[in-house]
């Protein structure tokens, strides 16, 4: 008995030291509660990264290198980038739901200073946060609306809005807003998109969900590409997919100007691409039947 | 000491069973509600806000209004008939959420006070006559002042052990294998089932 019990104890003790150790590395710079969630910025190996939990490593929601802000330290947001630049003729006015660190908008500013970038975020907690910690600034060209980004769809939809480019980036890899991810919703996002307007979706690469996710966009968009990595980024356009060439041409434009963003321009040309490696009689998603969340276990 | 006379052994199984259901309906349409809502007033915190505010002040009313009709001639069929009530008020819901709802949300634009204006349009009503259904069963189960208390606590226990089964059936099952229409449809087909087996039972 005595043996099992200092045995649990050690064992606990061990644990101890190693998340304690895990931990030390990673440094909570702040924290605050908002009205959905606790938003968490951590400091580790010289990036400063935005959480909604206190597991950071599997979560981060947006990451710069305070020494060298300009670099995107995650995948997801080069491929969004490189979606929205690659795909879209000189966009005039980009739509973002979701805004995080506020990364892609910031980037927007510099690399084309003309488009009129509108964000939309349902948490004031985030946008204080990505101001404070992540450089963002919310002057013209950017705004940022702070409401749900269906209300917002909706709203702009009956105002007759338009836009050049959405990007969809309001999913975090806990919780799905579930009335973001249906067939009604990509439909009124359709219907906010201009002529050839692009559309770019940062969604899960992984579980059940994907199979769903997959199939609801199809149903919607029809063909579009697949960037893939941790995360998926879906690029679609109205009126027909961009060509490889067309891509290319576009991408050769930015490729210096996107190097200090640590976007390597042929390797994520090469991640285009329209491969169909999901089961196409998933169901599609609707207001009706929504359960992201539970799918994406 | 006061006694009136006790229902018999089926009926009174037949009470505990109607307010375990109620309780379920109840909290199945409450976390529907807020996949009806979402098209059009988000899903943010005012939104739940306003349906759990809805729920709780219908309730509250109708257990006022429960107590009070069980004062007149009370009976099985009656509960029945509050049952069936709850269900037939339900059906609005599936139309009501459509076109309706959008232009609500146009009219109402402020998040908190749309979704609340939302929330009693769709779900007042047949929240209303469940929350009918407890005090009025109590009335049914009660036969001595002694034993009063006791009855009532089973009543509370099947009908609050009901809401939570309801919550999470829902919410884990429900909503991976049915659309919402479905839900909600047999969710007042089931009550209607069993008013129609508390109107029958009363007349053998």
């Amino acid at each position: 008995m005595k043996t099992i019990r200092s045995l649990a104890l050690l064992a606990l003790l061990a644990l101890g030291l190693v998340h304690g150790s895990a931990q030390a590395q990673m440094k909570l710079t702040h924290s605050e509660r908002s009205l959905y969630r606790e938003v968490l910025v951590y400091e580790e190996d010289g990036l400063r990264c935005m959480c909604f939990t206190r597991q950071c490593r599997i979560g981060r929601q947006s990451c710069i290198d305070p020494r060298n802000p300009d670099h995107f330290a995650l995948n997801y947001t080069r491929m969004m980038l490189a979606g929205t630049l690659f795909a879209s003729a000189d966009p005039r006015r980009v739509l973002i739901i979701g805004l995080g660190g506020g990364s892609i908008a910031t980037a927007l500013r510099k690399l084309s200073p003309s488009t009129e970038v509108e964000v939309v975020e349902i948490d004031p907690a985030v946008t204080r946060v990505a101001k404070r910690f992540f450089d963002f600034v919310d002057t013209p060209p950017v705004r940022v609306t702070e409401i749900d980004g269906r209300v917002f769809v909706k709203r702009a939809g009956r105002e007759g809005k338009q836009y050049d480019v959405i990007l969809l980036d309001a999913f975090d890899h806990e919780y799905i807003p579930e009335h973001l991810l249906t067939r009604e919703f990509l439909l009124e996002v359709k219907a906010l998109l201009a002529p050839q307007g692009v559309l770019v979706a940062n969604t899960f690469s992984s579980s059940r969900l994907y199979d769903h996710e997959s199939t609801t966009y199809a149903s919607v968009f029809g063909t579009f590409y697949n960037l893939k990595r941790e995360n998926r980024v879906i690029v679609t356009r109205l009126g027909g997919l961009p060509t490889q060439q067309e891509l290319a041409a576009r991408a050769a434009k930015y490729s210096a100007a996107l190097l200090p963003y640590g976007a390597d321009t042929p390797s994520l040309l090469k991640m285009f691409n329209t491969q169909v490696d999901w089961d196409v009689k998933a169901r599609v998603l609707t207001d009706q039947y929504s359960p992201a969340n539970l799918l994406n276990r | 000491m006061n006694t009136v006379e006790q229902l018999p052994r089926s009926l009174r199984t037949l009470c505990y069973v109607i307010a375990l259901w109620s309780g379920f309906f109840v909290m199945g349409i409450e976390l529907l509600g807020g996949r009806l809502l979402a098209p059009n007033f988000g899903s943010s915190i005012y939104v739940w806000g306003a349906i759990i505010s809805v729920f709780m002040l219908a309730l509250s009313l109708g257990y006022l209004a429960g107590g009070r009709w069980s004062l007149h001639q009370p009976s099985m069929a009656r509960l029945s008939l509050l049952l069936l009530a709850a269900a037939l008020t339900s059906l609005p819901v599936l139309p009501l959420a459509g076109e309706p709802l959008e232009l609500l949300a146009q009219a109402i634009p402020d998040p908190r006070f749309g979704s609340l204006a939302a929330a009693a349009l769709l779900f007042f009503v047949p929240t209303f006559f469940s929350g009918m259904v407890s005090p009025y069963c109590v009335r049914l189960l009660v036969v001595d002042d002694q034993t009063s208390g006791r009855r009532a606590g089973q009543l509370f226990f099947v009908s609050t052990f009901g809401s939570a089964t309801g919550t999470i059936l829902t919410s884990f099952y429900l909503v991976l294998w049915f659309e919402v229409n479905s839900i909600l449809l047999s969710l007042a087909a089931i009550s209607a089932v069993l008013a129609g087996v508390g109107l029958l039972a009363r007349r053998r």
